[in-house]
Parts: structure tokens; sequence; C-alpha cells
């Protein structure tokens, strides 16, 4: 299959990428991992007159911790998470998240940011990113602006990301002490996206009880779905079996899947139900110093 | 659609060619440099017969275009054997029969190459885990595991390649 044909811009700065979506108007696409868009552009799904690859511009692969925040470049591929000691000591949700995208041929050339520009419900980041509280920092013509993950994903495929804003960087607040997370994904088989997939990030506090909740919800909606609801119930509760029993019911409630060819909404919404209950257990236990 | 110039090193030769942007890297390793070794499975990033090492990483050449390796360097099958002499992982697949009908076989060697070198004596859960974005359809996993583990020992006695 090949691709319509298209025009190649290779930007060495971050600026000059800026300057050239501006010039190109909206019918450009960015590439970064491109493992999901030259796929489009190969069933010409997407069929892009112009193509920015930013895989050239400088400074942009780093996973590192600075001033409160985790920082994701826009070139961090999947696989430098799992060899990041960041990443492998102090973010388990995030290697959760990051083994299950794709297999490892993808995952070496794909981005964590390319996944959230993408805005595809399907995609794995995304209820992470919820989960975590996480921010998207875009770079356009006037610098640099932060959008936070609850109002980025706009509808199917869209984004806040204007036509000529990069996303350069996501921001994760560090967890502060006590925390913990999970990411649980069900898929019919390796490089499948996911049937349902669920992302619980808890803080307690020193009583045990559960000071603060994320909850993301992965491909049963046309956007990554907050599970708010969720997420005020957990809050200021002690996280015993009862408790987490009715958290996931909540977050069940709070899926909107459709039939389609990896289930019914029915099977897919007990799902979600199921991994709740299952990603909470296992955010627990990681917040209480477990594994 | 003007062409596009791009070097690529290919095997430790640079190779300079004018590419229209929408050549794929596996046609351009196919059809302008003839290294047919490396396959065209499924076309659609599934199957990893397309598989190539680029830059030290092991990637899906279907799915990456030529224009995205200008300055870069690309291994293929082509490029194992040195000297006459087959790398170590080309070894443990012959000696172990890791092929049947040898379709998935160059894409099968160019992600064990690139996995033995970050790690050099790995279980057989992490190899399942290394090959799991490449299909054989003869289903002859278990003798890619064992061709792994043998080139993984030779390896590990020679030194590194």
């Amino acid at each position: 299959m090949i691709p319509r044909s298209f025009e190649y811009f290779a930007p060495r700065t971050l600026v000059e990428a800026v300057s050239l979506l501006g010039e190109l108007g909206q019918e450009a696409k960015i590439l970064s991992g491109g493992q999901s868009l030259i796929p489009m552009m190969k069933l010409r799904l997407a069929t892009p007159p112009y193509i920015v690859d930013i895989n050239r511009l400088p400074d942009l692969n780093y996973i590192s911790e600075l001033n409160g925040f985790l920082r994701i470049g826009a070139l961090a591929r999947e696989s430098d998470f799992e060899v990041s000691p960041t990443i492998m000591s102090r973010y388990p949700i995030l290697m959760d998240t990051t083994v299950v995208i794709a297999d490892p041929l993808v995952r070496n050339q794909a981005t964590a940011c390319g996944n959230l520009a993408h805005g595809d419900p399907a995609n794995d980041h995304p209820a992470t990113m919820l989960a975590l509280r996480a921010s998207i920092i875009a770079v356009g013509p006037n610098g640099e602006r932060e959008i936070p993950i609850d109002s980025f994903f706009t509808g199917l495929f869209t984004t806040a990301l204007q036509p000529n804003e990069i996303l350069k960087e996501i921001r994760v607040p560090i967890p502060p002490p006590s925390s913990g997370g999970a990411y649980m994904k069900i898929k019919r088989k390796v490089g499948d996206y996911a049937t349902a997939g669920v992302a619980v990030q808890i803080t307690l506090n020193g009583a045990g009880v559960c000071h603060r909740a994320g909850i993301g919800l992965t491909n049963v909606g046309f956007i990554p779905i907050k599970a708010k609801e969720t997420e005020a119930f957990l809050t200021g509760q002690k996280l015993d079996d009862a408790t987490i029993k009715r958290a996931a019911e909540i977050a069940a409630g709070e899926s909107q899947p459709i039939d389609d060819i990896r289930g019914s909404a029915e099977y897919k919404r007990d799902l979600v139900r199921v991994l709740t209950t299952r990603a909470i257990i296992l955010a627990l236990k990681r917040a209480n110093g477990g594994a | 659609m003007a062409k596009i110039g791009i070097k690529v090193k290919v095997n430790g030769v640079e190779r300079a060619a004018e590419v229209e942007a929408r050549l794929l890297l596996v046609h351009f390793l196919r059809e302008n440099l003839r290294l047919t070794g490396t396959h065209v499975g499924c076309d659609t990033s599934h199957c990893g017969a397309c598989t190539v090492v680029l830059d030290g990483r092991a990637i899906k050449s279907c799915s990456v275009f030529a224009a995205q390796a200008d300055g870069r360097e690309v291994l293929t099958v082509e490029g194992l054997e040195q000297d006459g002499k087959l790398h170590a992982i080309q070894e443990g697949f012959f000696q172990e029969h890791g092929l049947q009908c040898g379709f998935c076989t160059s894409g099968m060697l160019m992600t064990g190459y690139a996995f033995l070198k970050s790690n050099s004596n790995p279980t057989e859960d992490e190899i399942r885990h290394a090959i799991s974005g490449n299909l054989c359809r003869c289903t002859g996993y278990v003798n890619i595991v064992k061709a792994y583990q043998y080139a993984a020992a030779k390896l590990r006695e020679g030194g590194e390649q």
C-alpha cells in the first residue's frame, strides 16, 4: 500500500517547525513516531498534502523529573520508558501502560506524546495521563501554553491543539508520598487496541484514607474518559472491599462503550468494572509500598 | 512532486538516492537497493517480516519513510554475515531449525540481533515478549526461541559481536 504523494519537511528547530505549520495551514500533519499516522496514510484514511517531520528537532527526547514534575519530551519513544530508571523505580503505572502498547518494534518508534496528540480514545496513555492529572505543553507562534489534560481531548481524533501548535512535553505532577497507580488493559492479542482499559492513581493520607483519586478509561467512549464520579466517590474513603466494589460499579456506569468487533457494550462495561477493581487493588498495594 | 535527496548507510555502505517522500523504507531497501532479504508481509505494521535495525533499534520498515532514514544507519539481514561467517543469531536458526518456510526469518533475525545486544542472557519469557511483534505463520516459535537461546549462549562465549 502506497500513501498519497505529499510534500515532506524536516525542520531543524522548534521555531522553524512552528512557522512551517503556520505557513502550511491545517492540512499539514506532524510526523513523530508515525506508528499511527503512517499506517493510516498507507490505507489512505489520511491523505495529508504536507508532512512536517519533527524527528530532527533537538533536545526533545527526555523523560526526567525537574521542579516538581515528570517531563516527557515529544520525541521520547515508548521503548525509552521501558529502560528509564525514573520510570522503572517511581512510575509503575507508566510502565504498565507502555508495555501493553502495540509490540516492541512499534514501541521503538512510537512516542508517548504522539499517543496523546493522535486523539484516539483507543490509545493507552490518555487514560493514564488523565489519572495522573498531567498537563500538555503546546508550542505555537506565541510561545508555550499549558493545557490541562481534562480539556485536551475534545472529540474523536480531535484535541485542543491548534493546527500551528506542537505538543512539546507532557508534564506529570510528581506524586506525593503514599501514592500508587496502575494501568490494566484487556486486549485480544499482542498489538491490539484495548477492548477496555482502566488507569487508577491514588494518594493515601496518614490514616490510610484515600486523599485523592484519578481514574481514566480507555476505548469505552468517543474520547478518553475521566471517571469523575468514581474519583469523587473514592475521595475521603477507606479503600476496603465494599468501597472498591462500589467504585468499580460507578466507573462501569461512567463508561460509554459501543458494540463492535471487540465485544458488546455490555461486556465492555463489565470489563471496566473488573479492571477498575483490579487496578484499585494494585494501586493501593503500590501506595502502601508493595509491588 | 519534487524528489528528496537522501543518504543512508546501509550495511556499512553509504547509499545516496533521490526518492519520493512517500517511499517507504522497506521499498527503498528492496526496490532501489535490491536488498530483497527484507520482506513485505502484512504491509500493515503487524507481522514484523520487514524488520530492520535503524540506528540500533529494531523497527518495522513498512512503517517508516525512507526520508526518515536520511543520515542514519540501517542494518538488514544481508549485513549480518561478516567475512563469510554467519552471525550467531543466523547460526542459531540454522542449528536449531528456527525456520520452516523462512518468510518471517529475516525479521526474526533482525529483532534477535538488536534484542541480544541489550539482553545477553534472556529467559524464555523475555524472548517470547521480544518477538511478540514478529509473526511466524508456520508457528515455529519453539525452535525460534531455541535459536535465540543458542545465539545468546554463543555470543556470551565469544565476547561481544
